[in-house]
C-alpha cells in the first residue's frame, strides 16, 4: 500500500464538480506536484488532503490510516499557504513553535526544536522577530519551517511562491527541494507555474477542469503529453494542423509540405490530426536528414538567452522557433521565405479530430 | 561624440520634471488652501466639543468663597465614589460578556456563515431601534414575574442590568470587531492554526482574540463610556448606586456639584480609556504594519 493513497476522490459545490474521480497513490518521501490552470481543482484537492474540503465522495487514507473524515486538526499535516499565514501577533520563533505547543512538548524541546529550523531555514537569528520585520521569502521560510517543526505526515505546500519576486521565487524553489530531500518528507505541491513544477517534483499531475489530464514524471509530462491540454500546457508548443498520408510509414504532410514522423500514430490516409512540436525541437536552414519545410518570417522576437522566431507555414499552421543567441546569429528578417528543419522523432501526432480547436480553447480558458 | 551629452542632459531634465511634477503633487495635496479648510473643520469641531466642557467648568467654580468647594464636596461623598465604582464595574462586566458572545459571533459568521451577516448586523442594530425605556419595561415585566424572579434579589437585578448593556453594547461591540476581523485574513490564519493541530478554543484565544486587540479596545472604550453615563435602565431597575442615577440626583439638590461630578467623570473615563489604549498599543502597531505588508 502507498503512503498516501486518494481513491476516487469527487468534490462538487452544488452542479459544478471541482474535482471528478481523482485517484493518486504517493510513496513515502515522494514529491508530487498538482499543476493545472486557475480552476482546474488541484487546490480544491490539496485542500481534500489537509481536510479543509470534505470529499464529495471517496477516500483519502494517510500511512495506512483512512483520514476522509477526520477533522484538519488531527491530520497531523503540515501546510504552507500562498498568502504565509503566519500569526502576525507572534514572534518568529513563537510562529514555529505553535504546532509542538499545541502538542503540549516542554518548553526546552520547543526551544530546541525552534533553533534546529531556524538553522535549517538559514534564518538563525531571527527567532525574536515579528512576521512584519521580515521580507516576503524570509516569512515563507518561516512559515515552511512552522509546517515541519511538528514532524508532520505529510507537508503540502498551495502555491508557496506565487506571492514572491522571480529572483526569490528560483531561490526559495531549490530551498523547499533540498530541505524536502533532507528530510525525505513527502510533499504534495499545488502550483500553476510549469517550470516550479518541472523543476521541483518526482511526479507530476497535470490537471484540467476538475480532472487528471496525466501522471508522470516530468520528463514524461515534458516529452510525451498523453492529451492536448498537457501538450500545450506543459512548455511552449506549435500544434500544427496535419493530414496523415501513410501511417505505417510515418508520413503525413503539415501545410502541404511532407513530413515524417518516428513515433508510431494510426489513423487512415487523408485522416486530419495534429502534430504538436516543441520550439527547441526546430532549426534555422536545410540539413539533410531532417524534415524540411519552407515558410515566410513573421517575427522575430529578442527574449534575452534566445530569439524566438515565428515562421507561418500556411494560414493556421505557424512554427515559432528558438535560436540561441550568439554573436555570429545571422537572424532572418520578418516576410523572408526560410527552410526550417526538425527530426523525425520532434513531433508527435495527436490523436483526435478536433483537437486544435480544443486546444485552442483551453489555451485560451488557461 | 556630441550626442552623448545632449542626451545626457535631456535624460537629466526629464528626472528633473519628474522631479517637480512629484513636488507639484505634493504641494498641491498639502497646499495652503486644503491646509486652511482642515485647520477650519478642526477648530469648528473642537469648539464645539469643548466650548461645553469650559462651560461646565466655569460653572462648577463659581462657588463663594471657596472656588473648589463643589470639587472637594463630591470628592468627599462616599456616593460619588460608590457610584463611580458599581458604573465601572459593571461596565467592565459587559465588556467581559460582550466580548464573550460578539467575537466568536462575529468569528464564525465570517468563517462560516457569511450569507448571515446581513442578518447579523440587523440584530445588533436593534438597540437603535428599541430604546432603552422599552427595553427596560420589557426586561421587568419577564423578569419580575415567575417563573423568573430576578428583580426582587441584589443579584438578580444586577444581572439584568449587566444584560440590558450587553444588549446595548452590540451595534458598537460588533461592527468594531467585524472592522477587526476584516483586516485580518480570517480564514488563513483558522486554517494555519488547523493543519498545525489548534482546536477551535486556541485559534480563538491565541490567533483570532490577540489579532483584533485594537478592535475590541475601541469597542470596549464604547461599551464603557455608554455603562457609565447610562441612567434609564439603571433607574428603572433601582440601581440607584449607579453613576447615572446618582448624577441625577444630585442634579435636583445641588447647583455646582453636578458640574464637577461630570467634569471628573469625564476626566477618569478617558483616563481608563487611555489605559486600555495604552495596553493596546502595541497590538495594534504590530498588526496594522503586518497587515499594510
Amino acid at each position: 500500500m502507498s503512503y498516501l493513497e486518494l481513491t476516487d476522490v469527487q468534490k462538487r459545490f452544488g452542479d459544478v464538480a471541482a474535482v471528478a474521480d481523482f485517484n493518486l497513490k504517493a510513496e513515502r518521501g515522494e514529491f508530487v506536484s498538482f499543476l493545472g490552470p486557475s480552476g482546474c481543482g488541484k487546490t480544491t484537492t490539496l485542500r481534500m488532503i489537509a481536510g479543509f474540503e470534505q470529499p464529495t465522495a471517496g477516500t483519502i487514507v494517510l500511512d495506512g490510516v483512512d483520514i476522509t473524515n477526520r477533522p484538519p486538526n488531527r491530520r497531523n499535516v503540515g501546510m504552507v499557504f500562498q498568502s504565509y499565514a503566519l500569526f502576525p501577533n507572534m514572534t518568529v520563533a513563537d510562529n514555529i513553535g505553535f504546532g509542538l505547543a499545541v502538542r503540549k512538548r516542554p518548553s526546552s524541546e520547543i526551544k530546541t526544536r525552534v533553533g534546529e529550523l531556524l538553522e535549517l531555514i538559514n534564518l538563525p537569528d531571527k527567532g525574536g522577530r515579528y512576521p512584519y520585520q521580515l521580507s516576503g521569502g524570509q516569512q515563507q521560510r518561516i512559515a515552511l519551517a512552522r509546517a515541519l517543526a511538528f514532524e508532520p505526515s505529510v507537508l503540502l505546500l498551495d502555491e508557496p511562491l506565487s506571492a514572491l519576486d522571480a529572483k526569490i521565487r528560483v531561490a526559495l524553489r531549490l530551498e523547499i527541494r533540498q530541505i524536502q530531500r533532507r528530510l525525505g518528507i513527502t510533499t504534495v505541491y499545488v502550483t500553476h507555474d510549469q517550470e516550479e513544477a518541472l523543476s521541483l517534483s518526482d511526479r507530476v499531475v497535470v490537471m484540467s477542469e476538475g480532472r487528471m489530464e496525466q501522471v508522470g514524471t516530468p520528463f514524461e509530462i515534458y516529452n510525451f503529453p498523453a492529451t492536448p491540454f498537457v501538450a500545450s500546457f506543459v512548455g511552449t508548443l506549435n500544434l500544427l494542423p496535419a493530414s496523415i498520408v501513410d501511417a505505417g510509414r510515418g508520413e503525413l504532410t503539415v501545410a502541404g509540405q511532407p513530413v515524417r514522423v518516428a513515433k508510431r500514430f494510426e489513423g487512415g490516409g487523408g485522416r486530419s490530426v495534429s502534430v504538436a512540436l516543441r520550439p527547441e525541437m526546430v532549426s534555422l536552414g536545410n540539413a539533410d536528414g531532417m524534415n524540411n519545410v519552407t515558410g515566410k518570417v513573421t517575427d522575430v522576437s529578442f527574449l534575452g538567452s534566445i530569439v524566438r522566431i515565428r515562421v507561418t507555414l500556411a494560414e493556421g499552421a505557424v512554427v515559432s522557433l528558438d535560436e540561441f543567441n550568439e554573436p555570429t546569429l545571422k537572424l532572418p528578417s520578418v516576410d523572408d521565405t526560410i527552410t526550417i528543419n526538425f527530426p523525425a522523432d520532434g513531433p508527435l501526432v495527436i490523436d483526435r479530430a478536433a483537437s486544435v480547436e480544443s486546444v485552442e480553447a483551453l489555451i485560451a480558458e488557461a | 561624440m556630441t550626442a552623448g551629452p545632449a542626451i545626457g542632459a535631456r535624460a537629466a531634465g526629464a528626472i528633473e520634471g519628474i522631479e517637480l511634477a512629484g513636488a507639484s503633487v505634493k504641494r498641491r495635496r498639502r497646499g495652503p488652501g486644503g491646509s486652511l479648510a482642515a485647520w477650519i473643520i478642526f477648530i469648528i469641531g473642537a469648539v464645539y466639543f469643548i466650548v461645553p466642557l469650559i462651560g461646565t467648568f466655569f460653572h462648577s467654580i463659581r462657588t463663594r468663597p471657596d472656588p473648589l468647594l463643589a470639587y472637594k464636596q463630591v470628592l468627599a461623598d462616599p456616593k460619588f465614589a460608590v457610584g463611580l465604582g458599581y458604573s465601572f464595574a459593571v461596565g467592565v462586566v459587559t465588556i467581559i460578556v460582550s466580548l464573550i458572545i460578539i467575537v466568536p459571533t462575529a468569528y464564525w459568521v465570517r468563517l462560516r456563515l457569511p450569507r448571515l451577516r446581513p442578518v447579523v448586523e440587523f440584530v445588533t442594530l436593534m438597540p437603535f431601534v428599541v430604546p432603552p425605556v422599552v427595553l427596560v419595561f420589557g426586561l421587568i415585566r419577564t423578569y419580575a414575574a415567575k417563573p423568573f424572579v430576578l428583580t426582587a434579589t441584589e443579584l438578580g437585578s444586577n444581572f439584568l442590568l449587566v444584560a440590558a448593556y450587553v444588549i446595548l453594547s452590540f451595534p458598537y461591540m460588533y461592527r468594531a470587531v467585524d472592522t477587526g476581523l476584516a483586516a485580518i485574513d480570517v480564514r488563513t490564519l483558522t486554517e494555519a492554526s488547523q493543519s498545525l493541530g489548534a482546536g477551535w478554543g486556541r485559534i480563538l484565544w491565541k490567533v483570532i482574540f490577540p489579532n483584533v486587540r485594537t478592535a475590541i479596545v475601541s469597542g470596549a472604550f464604547l461599551t464603557l463610556a455608554i455603562v457609565v453615563g447610562e441612567y434609564t435602565i439603571a433607574n428603572f431597575l433601582a440601581r440607584t448606586q449607579a453613576f447615572g442615577p446618582y448624577l441625577s440626583q444630585l442634579g435636583q439638590n445641588q447647583p455646582y456639584q453636578p458640574a464637577a461630578v461630570s467634569l471628573i467623570s469625564f476626566g477618569l473615563t478617558w483616563l481608563a480609556m487611555g489605559l486600555i489604549a495604552f495596553t493596546g498599543r502595541g497590538a495594534r502597531q504590530r498588526v496594522q504594519v503586518a497587515g499594510a505588508r
